[in-house]
């Protein structure tokens, strides 16, 4: 049976083929969907961690117990859980361990474009690439064969294009692994990685990867296609595809594990071809590797290390050094028709409880320490309320920084609920315990939005739809030490800001919770009520435009006197959050409770 | 046909992930090598939202390169000529009448295009232009939310060789039960208004 399946929907059918018991992750774009398909498999254990460090023990615990295990994270996670990824190594496992892993060429939805292929060569981890949706779900069990032969965790990275393209799968049978989990009983010298073990540990890892690198010479995805020997192209991944596409009729060397290396395959292929060429996205890895090994090679002399590749950039910068490529409109002079069309930038969504925090920030005058989630997204014009972000967690700690170094400017970080379990909490126990003024605003809108809305620690549900706990963030923040905690609501403007001006009168910490549900749950769409504008009191002032709302209109009606263009309120995006009825100074928009009452009146 | 390049293009929210996914089963249905090329994420959220779907003997790439769409299908007006250049010389360009003002011009900074300027710049490219009421047929059938997959049913017309009944199947299995009827409703409605157009050429 064949079905046309996403590399992330084949990456779940691979783990249950291949006798996974146990995965874990933490949500991140592109990689959340495979632990939302694993849950289809009632044979799997799947959870949502709190971040991606403890997904990789979680993994790591099962694979120590015998049991096939499975930790999948966006590319920056692994940043996260490097700690673990490093540790793990030096151990290996009682039976096998791989970590997917999908890098952001492009940064669809990132902050940075780091190429994670460079942490197996740090950590002397094996690691495999599939070029569509049928190698990724095979190289899921290649990854647990590897990894249970060499005893070694084994990185299956993925990137955006191979994790969103839908490819026809052959579907296959649950297979179990050979070993299973048995009674705990490891041996302490090869787990308990103090320096005295982990010397002797040291050795067994380079030996173990020169020997994956002979290994490397017969695994079957490594693969020469020969054609014209005139031009052979090194690649991987995707960019195997477009190349495929862009030199028709050339020779391949396909890597399907990238790390470590076949030398003798690629010194025999680079012999039997008169120009040698790396096709690959974002690093020179493969280049570099092949440079090592005194090879005349081209790569990013040719193509770009910024951004994802498509067939046309391979075209483009091919042609432009004079390779030969297929000539189907190769035409450089391809260019949008017209380039001043209006954009459509991702937004806050209309009735984002974030917005109502941001409009009080505002007029406060705050700087404000963002972090990562749906209420990035504040920074942009006309809100441009966000001042900083780095990377998730990092809120706390930078506000933190600021107020001790005697600024003027009154301070906030502002974070999300599950932002603030992946990375935050610690964050805020300094805030306790190196004392400091730091107002952190936890913007609890019951879900993790931007990936999505999954499950976390506050949602009281899990992955499984189980019902959990729900954590409580006033007990938590006191249990940390901060007496001065406030709950408000987003959609309140008045009771928001007067909370946030006595939280920033507090000497020492303080928490303000922002608690609202996110408008596109589906308990929060039976609420959905659209406000309306009355053209007689608005004068086209424009103060409800500033809260960057897509669901506020300029109407074509136009006030007499100023000459200005009046609001109106699209009825089909309104959620009725009522944030531009309090910001509207003259009263013209008909509250929430003024629509309801004129609701009933009407029937 | 020895191989097909569909592009379909709206706006976060519209449906076009519900129309590729057909697009993409219906080949299949049809015996071709299929490939489709989306990204989630933050392009969810209002944004424009692409979807790349190639029917083919043997399809290496699931991104169709700059200039080879054969078809390009625009869910909303605007959004046609954002991937203009994406559609090979004579290529054919549907599009919905369907229209979502960005942000921008909702608040005055920015002008929509009216849809003599769409079908100028569209013009430049090729001749194969199709206009759909995609909302009013949509309305007619049931609902305006299937206004993609009157868009389908127009798009049908051009694909002879894909007989009716495999449309109707895979649309079946990608709505929900209650909404089969409206779906193949809607797509009738696509279809007929296309085919008397077609004729009357």
């Amino acid at each position: 049976l064949k079905k046309l399946l996403s590399g992330n929907e084949a990456i779940a059918r691979g783990a249950y083929e291949s006798g996974v018991m146990l995965a874990a992750a933490y949500p991140g774009t592109p990689s959340t969907e495979i632990l939302e398909n694993i849950t289809q498999f009632e044979e799997i254990y799947a959870e949502w961690s709190p971040n991606e460090k403890v997904a990789l023990d979680v993994a790591i615990g099962g694979a120590y117990a015998g049991a096939r295990s499975m930790a999948v994270m966006k590319h920056v996670g692994l940043n996260v859980a490097a700690d673990s990824f490093f540790s793990a190594s030096m151990t290996g496992a009682e039976a096998g361990l791989v970590l997917v892993c999908a890098d952001d060429p492009a940064m669809h939805s990132s902050q940075n474009e780091q190429d994670n292929r460079r942490y197996c060569k740090f950590a002397r981890i094996p690691c495999l690439e599939p070029v569509d949706s049928q190698s990724a779900k095979e190289l899921v069990g290649e990854a647990f064969k590897i990894s249970e032969a060499f005893d070694t965790p084994v990185m299956l990275r993925i990137t955006t294009r191979i994790a969103h393209s839908h490819t026809l799968v052959e579907l296959g049978d649950r297979k179990l692994g050979t070993r299973q989990p048995h009674e705990y009983h490891i041996d302490h010298r090869k787990y308990v990685m103090v320096p005295g073990n982990a010397r002797r540990r040291h050795p067994v890892i380079e030996n173990r990867i020169s020997r994956l690198a002979e290994f490397a010479e017969s695994f079957p995805y490594n693969k020469v296609e020969m054609g014209d020997e005139a031009l052979g192209i090194i690649t991987n991944g995707i960019a195997y595809q477009y190349a495929r596409e862009v030199f028709p009729g050339s020779s391949f060397l396909r890597l399907g594990m990238t790390y470590p290396l076949p030398r003798r395959m690629i010194q025999e292929f680079a012999d039997s071809v008169d120009r040698l060429i790396v096709v690959e996205e974002l690093d020179p890895f493969i280049e570099e590797e092949i440079r090592l090994m005194g090879l005349e090679v081209e790569g990013k002399g040719i193509f770009p290390v910024v951004g994802e590749f498509s067939p046309r950039t391979i075209r483009k910068h091919a042609a432009g050094v004079g390779l030969t490529v297929d000539g189907r409109s190769a035409d450089a002079e391809l260019q949008p028709f017209t380039t001043d069309l209006p954009l459509r930038p991702p937004l806050l969504c209309p009735g984002c409880p974030h917005r109502g925090v941001f409009v009080v920030t505002n007029k406060l005058k705050l700087v404000v320490n963002g972090d990562i989630g749906c209420y990035t997204l504040g920074f942009l014009p006309p809100l441009s309320a966000l001042d900083t972000c780095g990377c998730m967690g990092a809120s706390i700690g930078v506000a933190h920084g600021v107020s001790k170094v005697g600024i003027k400017q009154k301070n906030v970080a502002v974070i999300g609920d599950s932002t603030f379990f992946h990375s935050g909490m610690s964050a805020l126990l300094n805030t306790a315990y190196n004392r400091s003024d730091t107002v952190t605003i936890i913007l609890d809108n019951r879900t993790t939005a931007m990936t999505g809305h999954q499950e976390n620690p506050a949602t009281g549900t899990t992955l499984a739809g189980e019902t959990a706990i729900r954590v409580d963030f006033i007990k938590l923040a006191r249990a940390m030490g901060i007496e001065h905690t406030y709950l408000v609501d987003p959609y309140d403007l008045k009771g928001t800001e007067n909370a946030l001006k006595k939280a920033l009168e507090v000497d020492g910490p303080a928490v303000v919770i922002a608690e609202r549900a996110c408008a596109l749950l589906p308990e929060a769409r039976q609420d959905w009520i659209a406000l309306r504008v009355d053209p007689e009191p608005c004068n086209g002032c424009g103060l409800c435009f500033m809260i960057g709302c897509p669901a506020i209109l300029r109407s074509d009606q136009v006030d007499e006197k100023t000459g200005r263009h009046l609001a109106e309120i699209d009825p089909l995006l309104c959620t009725g959050c009522n944030i531009c009825a309090q910001v509207c100074a003259r009263g013209a928009i008909d509250t929430r409770d003024e629509v309801i009452a004129l609701i009933e009146v009407e029937r | 046909v020895k191989a097909l390049n569909f592009l379909i293009v709206g706006v976060g929210g519209q449906g076009t992930l519900l129309a590729s996914n057909v697009l993409a089963d219906v080949g299949v249905e049809a015996g071709f090598d299929v490939k489709k090329a989306e990204v989630h994420g933050m392009s969810q959220r209002g944004g424009s939202v692409n979807s790349h779907v190639r029917w083919g003997e043997n399809v290496h790439s699931p991104v169709i390169a700059d200039g080879e769409a054969d078809v390009l299908v625009s869910l909303e007006k605007l959004e046609t000529l954002r991937y203009l250049h994406m559609v090979r010389p004579a290529g054919k360009v549907f599009i919905g009448e369907f229209k979502i003002p960005p942000l921008t011009v909702s608040s005055g900074e920015d002008h929509y295009p009216e849809d003599d300027e769409i079908s100028q710049a569209v013009c430049i490219r090729t001749d194969q232009v199709f206009w759909i009421r995609t909302l009013k047929l949509a309305e007619k059938a049931g609902t305006t939310r299937a206004h993609n997959v009157v868009m389908l049913g127009a798009l049908s017309v051009f694909i002879p060789q894909v007989p009716e009944n495999i449309w109707l199947k895979v649309i079946a299995e990608r709505v929900p039960a209650k909404y089969i009827d409206i779906n193949h409703h809607a797509f009738q409605l696509g279809r007929e208004t296309q085919e008397i157009l077609t004729k009357q050429k």
